[in-house]
């Protein structure tokens, strides 16, 4: 089975993504809330890196590749943008967001809900994001 | 069309129809909705969520950033007929503690009329 994907970093290719990543967890058999979960990570991550560390540059591009070990399905998000600085991220207060009117913020903190593990990762110019669910 | 959404307009009450995928693509028009002035004039916002199937953070981000205008104004946002799968996404975050949600319609217009 094809386990990856290569898309420019153009925010319409975000369903292109989850439909791949779909298609490839269809043969796990999983519950609908957790394929929805496992698929929702996957763009959260891949939205940030277009949006945020690419700036939807259309002549860059990003390569998912999904891979199912033992117990547990990982993602490796690559990219050569600038790199996410998780030691700077901060747990977003929700009740604050709605105060304030905020409209982002919000979604590494589902894709470290949801996930098992979360790494960010730069070696030279390339970063990738590494994450796993266990599935049984 | 990633997204499709339609308004019913019934009184004092906005039904709006929410139809595909939410995503960091999609959501911008559903911001262009809710920030639309002439949503101020009504009392409530029913949001149909049936054939949502889908919604990311940048879609939660819309109706987040827009709920404390619509609660000083003393507007109503009722989400309605929610897929499991959606809802989940809501919970994730607590906001389905924050928001309104129930199961259909008609308690949807029963929560409204209060």
């Amino acid at each position: 089975m094809n386990n990856s994907i290569r898309v420019n970093c153009t925010k319409k290719n975000l369903k292109l993504i989850r439909d791949f990543v779909t298609e490839y967890l269809k043969a796990l058999a999983l519950s609908d809330i957790l394929m929805n979960q496992i698929v929702l990570a996957v763009d959260e991550i891949c939205a940030n890196l277009i949006i945020h560390a690419n700036h939807e540059d259309p002549t860059k591009y990003l390569t998912l590749k999904i891979q199912t070990l033992k117990d547990q399905v990982k993602f490796e998000i690559a990219d050569q943008g600038a790199a996410f600085e998780s030691n700077n991220y901060k747990e977003p207060n929700i009740q604050e967001h709605i105060r304030m009117g905020k409209k982002g913020g919000v979604g590494i903190a589902l894709v470290n809900r949801i996930m098992d593990k979360v790494e960010f990762l730069t070696e030279g110019s390339q970063n990738i994001c590494l994450l796993y669910k266990k599935i049984k | 069309m990633p997204m499709k959404i339609t308004q019913e307009i019934k009184d004092n009450t906005i039904i709006m129809t929410l139809d595909g995928e939410l995503d960091a693509s999609s959501s911008v028009i559903l911001d262009e909705e809710l920030s639309d002035p002439e949503i101020m004039k009504y009392s409530k916002i029913l949001v149909d969520c049936q054939k949502l199937n889908y919604i990311s953070s940048a879609g939660l981000g819309v109706f987040i950033s827009h709920l404390q205008r619509f609660e000083d104004a003393q507007i109503k946002l009722i989400f309605f007929n929610m897929q499991d799968k959606v809802r989940n996404v809501f919970e994730i975050l607590g906001l389905d503690l924050l928001m309104t949600i129930v199961s259909d319609y008609e308690e949807a217009r029963t929560i409204a009329n209060e």
